[in-house]
Parts: structure tokens; C-alpha cells; sequence
């Protein structure tokens, strides 16, 4: 096994298994820790831009390689969605989306290491993992060239095997050979990707697993009783 | 009908001397970490003046509390799905500075500068950042007893239909304090805009708390209460709150602030409340009926039929029994002396407010008691205060309820200081406005004696009928299998460490002998 095989064909399930187990553990034993560790009130200026920004493209990110990547080749087909439509839009919408979290993300990271409150009241966690997911986005961006490249010559091979990879690893058929021949940038993009599943359970990033949409359904008061019910 | 006991306060303001003792002892037992170093549980506030935070009470800026979209009750701050929106970075949230920069001094240096001319000086120390700051410009009192500008105190949004001009001449000039604590409302928008439902109210005393465990730092319940009464603890990630001392409160103790009140003008109690109204009080269309409307929300503790529905609503006898003797009641609905502060805001607070007199003007003084030859009680427009301030702050402008009150404890006083002064009962002031020397007495034993049997009757909590297996539970504080009474983190943990270091300087002193 050489290292090609070990980062895209072991590291996915060690990044997965942390990501979930990690997650479940933090949950269950130091739940006092779980929170979005806001920092608005020690300072409002710009944070409610760059937090939207950040927020809102990466959540489009997020689920934009949801589906992009996870839904079968034949669905795609079935639908009607050729590959340069699908490579189209994934390039469009992630260069739209990805600008948009990048310059939030940067916003909220200055922000972070230069704002005296905020820094002081930072863990190097939380530096730490902005700066990841920054240096992430930053790749991402990177591989827009090559993506363009490969759209330009009516190519789409390479997002096929992006895509098919993906499968492979949620299916529990690992097949690092089809990154084979991949540009360097991506497989960069991915291994920083993947690493922050493992860190995910260390950092704030837990807050994700919380998304508070029960709140919509809910009445507005709560009237805990202690008597048995 | 659905009875709920409600553990409530009322704040006899006629007597605080805004001593702070409140504050200081409510810090020193719940505030004193890292993060809340900015939060007071109990604060007091020299009025008028903008508070802290800067402008609370102006909702325009906050956009706390409730208010009524086409007929039905919605928080100020918009529906659900707004907030939700907005949750990436809350338009309405107050900023540290709003409160103020938290701050201690160099005291270190006092003990370790080198031999000098001047004495040396403990600069003030930001406990946020740990640096020197260069001047501290605001703090949770910085208006106290008037202090400032009259231009800066009078943006108070309690003067906002006054004559601010006449107010600041100086002979025209008025004070009271106002001490503030969480109000455990009835119907908290606090708890309401909460996302992750970590908020609650208790059903069987009514305090209300945040689950630590389970908020989740979406920080809404801070703009949301009106009150600004729930804190973000910048470095624990969640809200804190005022916890109503539930720990003394379920033991049948008062609350800190109230047990070590000097001036005694604390009173606890429990009021039963009808459940089943509290939307359709709370969403009165005229914000002035919001005072009547939750003293109709109130249930007679002496009403058989009330006292049959708590029984079966699961309220303990001695429960029933401290209602029945509750000096809230008296106060807020058999005196008609206390009132909600800010019922405009339409939380139904819980902490009632017995408003303050005032001298009456000094020509009318020296003249006797009253301006007007026809009454022996003054026109209450003739005290110091303003009613209409008052009536501001407390019954949202409405006066007549607050001429009422005052007019009640003038009364009072005028009739004891007959019997105390000129040594036989002059019952005039009473009769001039219908009340009987029993309720003089009454309100002379509560208000001016106000021991503390009277000032706080509290039933201590029943867990013994709430706990299943409460054999079990014995001898377990401090010593349970999860981690819920541990600090909550080992030394070497995975997860994002607490820091509880402060930033005082660890300079070791000089030792005595060193020369």
C-alpha cells in the first residue's frame, strides 16, 4: 500500500470515524462544550456581513458537493442533467458560493487574530480551524482552472471520477485508484477537506449537528415540570 | 382554569437607598467567573438615566419583548423564521461596550513599584484582553445619583412625553433608584425565541433558566428580553441568567439580594395565576390595560373553586397556604400599591414595583401638607417626581393607578404620623380617599415595620413528591456517575478546555525584609 492508497483509501474512514464517534462522545460526556461559541458581543462590526457571507456560502458548498458528488451518474442522466450541464453549474455555483465564503471566512478571520477581544477570548482551536476550512476554500478555488479546462475540451471525466471516488468511499468500496491520475490540486483540496471531518468533533464546528429548525415547529413557551408525567 | 404558583417579588422602591448591597452580594455568589464579569444579576439604577445596558428600555433600538402583529402576540424582534435567519449574526445584539469593558486594577503594583516621588497607582486592567486600558468610560452604575450630563441621563425613554426643559433646572431636578433583576415573566420572550429550547420555565415555582447543557450560543434570548436580563458569557459560549437563588428559594430561603436587602424592601412570595389566560392577556389590543390585565390573570388564593383546581393542578397544601398569606398579593391586588415594571413589553413580569414619593415641593411644605385647602393629601402633582414618569415606567403611562397608590401610602403615613407625632388617630387623610384604618395598619406593618416573616413567605420546594426513587438521590450531590456537579472537564481533555485563570497580576510582593 502506498501512500496514494493510504490518504484516498484509509484516512476517508479514519476522518469519518472520528467525525462520528468523536461527535457522539463530545455530545454524550461534555455537552456544557457544545455551542457556536459566538463572539458578537464583544465585537458587532462587520461580524453580521462576513458571518452571513461565510455562512451562507458554505452551507451552498456544502450541500452543492452533497448532491453533486453523491448522487448516482445514472440519476443525473435520468433527469436529463448532462455532464457539462452538471460540470457547468458546479462551476459556476461553486465559484459563486466559494467567493462569497472565502471573503467572509477571511473577513471573520482577521477579525479573529487581530481583534484584541476577539483573540483574547479565542482558543488556537478556533483560529486553527478557520484558517483549515480558509485553506480549504482556497484550493477548492484553485481547482476552478483546471474544472474550466476540462469543460473547455468537452471533458468530464475527471468530475466523474471525483464523483465515483466519493461513492466508493460511502459505499464501503474503496477505490483510491480512480485519483489516480487526478491534478495534484484536487487531491490537495480533497485531503484538506477530509482532515475537517477529523477535526470537526475537536472545534465549535460541533454547532453544525445543532441547526435549531425544530424551533419553527415548536410553541413559544416551555414549561419544564419535575413532577412524573 | 389551570392553576400555577409563581414565585414572585415586589420591590418596595419608596424605601431603596440604592446602597448596592443587593448587587454586591448577588455578585459575589453568581457572577464572579470568567465570562459574567460584565453580567450583574442584580443591578440598580439611579433614574433617570439610560441604565445598563445603554437605552434597555428603548425598544426601538433592542427590539426586545412582544408586540401585537395584526391582533396576535409576536415577538418584537419578528416570526420565528426571522430569527432564524438572522442567526449568523444577530442584528438586535447588544455589544460588550453597550454594558461596559469589564475591568479590574494593577493592584500588584501598588505592593511591588520601585521606591518613587508619587505614590504609585493601580491602573484600571481590561478582563477581557488582560491589557492596561487607558480610561474606563462606562460601568454598570455610571449614572449614579445623577451623575452626568442632564442631555445624556434625559434620553431615558421614560421622559420621552415629559417636558425634558423643565427638568433641568436644577430645583426642578428628581431622582429615584431603580434595582433591577431578572422578572421571571409569565410569558418570557426570552424562553420564546430561544432556537435550541434550552430556556425554560419551571412549572412548579415559575423561575425561569437556561439549560446550560443545552444551549447552544444562538444568543437570541439576549436581545429578546426586553429587560436585558440574560447575559452571553463570552467565554463559556452560553446565556446566564438570574436563577431566581432557586437553590435557597427551594430550601424555603429568600433570594440573595432579598435577604440582605438593608433597607428591607424586598418582599417574596407566591402568587397562583391562571395559565389558560396568559396569551389572551398578554395580547390586550391597548398597551395601557396590559397593568389590569395581569392583575386579572391573578386567582384568589382564598377562592374555593381556585383553591379545588390547584389541588388537582398539583399544588402542594403549604403552597396554597403561603398564597393565601403572600405579601405580593396584598401589595399588588388587594393594596393596588405595586405594579409590573414595564408592562408594555408584554412579558408579564413578575417583579412588581411599589412606586416611590417624593418631597412635595418646598414653598407648599413650609405652607403644610397640602396646597389645596379642601384636602389634607397633597396633589401628587406636587411631588418631586414627575407621575407621569412613573406612570411611565410602570403602568405604561397610565397615571390614575399611580396617583391611586401614592395617594394610598400619603395616606398612610399622614395617619401614622398622627398617632405617632400628635399622639391621637387622624383618620381624615383615610377617609378622603375610603380606606380603612385596618389596612393602614396592615400596609404600615408591611411597608414601614416590613419584618421578615411578613416580607418573605416562601414554601420550600417538594421534590420529595416530584422524585421517584428520591432514596436513591440522597447523598449524591458531588458525586454523581455523569459529570453534571464536576467542573465539567479533565485536565487533559480532547475537547475545548475552560479557561478559569483571571487576569489579576500574579507579581509575587516584595517579601518584608527585602531592602
Amino acid at each position: 500500500m502506498d501512500l496514494h492508497q493510504l490518504v484516498f483509501g484509509v484516512y476517508p474512514y479514519i476522518c469519518l470515524v472520528t467525525f462520528v464517534l468523536g461527535s457522539w462522545i463530545r455530545f454524550d460526556h461534555e455537552q456544557y462544550t457544545w455551542k457556536s461559541d459566538s463572539s458578537q458581543l464583544l465585537s458587532k462590526s462587520g461580524l453580521r456581513m462576513f458571518s452571513n457571507f461565510f455562512h451562507i456560502g458554505i452551507i451552498a458548498i456544502f450541500f452543492g458537493h452533497f448532491v453533486g458528488l453523491l448522487t448516482p451518474h445514472s440519476v443525473f442522466l435520468a433527469l436529463g442533467v448532462s455532464d457539462m450541464a452538471h460540470q457547468g453549474i458546479a462551476i459556476l455555483a461553486g465559484g459563486l458560493f466559494g467567493t462569497l465564503a472565502l471573503v467572509g471566512g477571511l473577513g471573520l478571520w482577521l477579525r479573529r487574530l487581530f481583534n484584541k477581544r476577539v483573540r483574547a477570548a479565542s482558543r488556537w482551536m478556533d483560529i486553527n480551524i478557520l484558517g483549515w476550512i480558509l485553506l480549504t476554500l482556497v484550493m477548492g478555488m484553485a481547482t476552478l482552472p483546471f474544472s474550466i479546462g476540462h469543460a473547455e475540451h468537452g471533458d468530464a471525466t475527471v468530475m466523474l471520477r471525483l464523483a465515483d471516488w466519493v461513492q466508493s468511499v460511502v459505499t464501503l468500496q474503496p477505490n483510491p485508484e480512480l485519483l489516480r491520475g487526478v491534478d495534484t490540486v484536487f487531491k490537495m483540496h480533497i485531503f484538506l477537506g477530509m482532515s475537517v471531518f477529523l477535526f470537526f468533533p475537536f472545534t465549535r464546528l460541533v454547532h453544525i449537528w445543532s441547526a435549531p429548525f425544530g424551533y419553527l415547529f415548536r410553541a413559544y413557551q416551555i414549561v419544564r415540570s419535575k413532577r412524573p408525567v | 382554569m389551570k392553576v400555577r404558583a409563581q414565585f414572585a417579588f415586589v420591590f418596595n422602591l419608596d424605601k431603596c437607598i440604592g446602597c448596592h448591597t443587593c448587587s454586591v452580594t448577588c455578585k459575589n455568589v453568581w457572577t464572579n467567573r470568567k465570562g459574567v464579569e460584565y453580567a450583574w444579576f442584580n443591578n440598580v439604577e439611579s433614574k433617570p438615566g439610560i441604565g445598563y445596558p445603554k437605552q434597555w428600555e428603548n425598544q426601538e433600538v433592542w427590539r426586545g419583548g412582544w408586540e401585537l402583529k395584526d391582533g396576535k402576540l409576536q415577538l418584537k424582534s419578528g416570526s420565528k423564521l426571522d430569527r432564524l435567519l438572522n442567526i449568523f449574526g444577530n442584528p438586535d445584539m447588544p455589544e460588550i461596550d453597550d454594558y461596559y469593558e469589564p475591568f479590574t486594577f494593577d493592584y500588584a503594583h501598588l505592593q511591588n513599584a520601585p521606591l518613587s516621588e508619587a505614590a504609585p497607582t493601580a491602573r484600571p486592567v481590561s478582563q477581557i484582553t488582560g491589557e492596561k486600558m487607558e480610561k474606563i468610560t462606562w460601568g454598570p452604575n455610571w449614572e449614579d445619583d445623577l451623575a452626568g450630563e442632564f442631555e445624556k441621563r434625559s434620553k431615558d425613554s421614560n421622559m420621552h412625553n415629559l417636558e425634558k426643559e423643565i427638568y433641568k433646572q436644577f430645583e426642578n431636578t428628581f431622582h429615584m433608584y431603580l434595582p433591577r433583576i431578572c422578572n421571571h415573566c409569565i410569558n418570557p420572550a426570552c424562553v420564546a425565541s430561544c432556537p435550541s429550547g434550552s430556556m425554560y420555565k419551571r412549572e412548579e415555582d415559575g423561575i425561569v433558566l437556561v439549560d446550560q447543557d443545552k444551549c447552544r450560543g444562538w444568543r437570541m434570548c439576549v436581545s429578546s428580553c426586553p429587560y436585558k436580563k440574560v447575559y452571553y458569557n463570552w467565554e463559556s459560549g452560553k446565556a446566564e441568567k438570574c436563577i431566581g437563588c432557586y437553590p435557597r428559594v427551594e430550601s424555603g430561603m429568600p433570594t440573595v439580594c432579598s435577604e440582605s436587602c438593608v433597607g428591607r424592601i424586598r418582599y417574596n412570595g407566591i402568587m397562583l395565576y391562571d395559565a389558560d389566560k396568559i396569551e389572551a392577556l398578554a395580547s390586550v389590543p391597548d398597551e395601557q390595560d396590559l397593568y389590569q390585565a395581569q392583575l386579572d390573570i391573578f386567582l384568589d388564593p382564598n377562592d374555593p373553586e381556585v383553591i379545588k383546581q390547584a389541588r388537582l393542578d398539583g399544588i402542594q397544601e403549604d403552597w396554597i397556604i403561603a398564597a393565601q398569606k403572600s405579601p405580593i398579593y396584598k401589595m399588588a391586588v388587594d393594596w393596588k400599591i405595586a405594579f409590573p415594571m414595564h408592562p408594555e413589553f408584554r412579558t408579564l413580569p413578575m417583579v412588581w414595583y411599589v412606586p416611590p414619593l417624593s418631597p412635595v415641593q418646598s414653598h407648599i411644605d413650609q405652607g403644610g401638607l397640602s396646597s389645596d385647602p379642601g384636602s389634607v393629601i397633597p396633589p401628587v402633582e406636587n411631588l418631586r417626581l414627575p407621575v407621569k414618569y412613573l406612570a411611565n415606567l410602570l403602568t405604561a403611562g397610565k397615571e390614575a393607578p399611580i396617583v391611586s397608590a401614592l395617594k394610598r401610602m400619603i395616606a398612610m403615613r399622614a395617619y401614622q404620623r398622627s398617632i405617632h407625632v400628635e399622639g391621637k388617630a387622624d383618620t381624615r387623610a383615610l377617609d378622603e380617599i375610603g380606606m380603612s384604618e385596618e389596612m393602614a395598619l396592615e400596609m404600615y406593618r408591611y411597608l414601614a415595620i416590613a419584618n421578615y416573616e411578613d416580607r418573605f413567605v416562601i414554601p420550600s420546594g417538594h421534590e420529595e413528591v416530584r422524585l421517584e426513587d428520591f432514596y436513591a438521590f440522597q447523598g449524591q450531590n458531588g458525586f454523581t456517575f455523569g459529570n453534571d456537579s464536576s467542573p465539567g472537564i479533565s485536565p487533559n481533555s480532547l475537547f475545548p478546555e475552560r479557561r478559569k485563570e483571571t487576569v489579576e497580576s500574579r507579581d509575587p510582593a516584595p517579601s518584608a525584609d527585602e531592602r
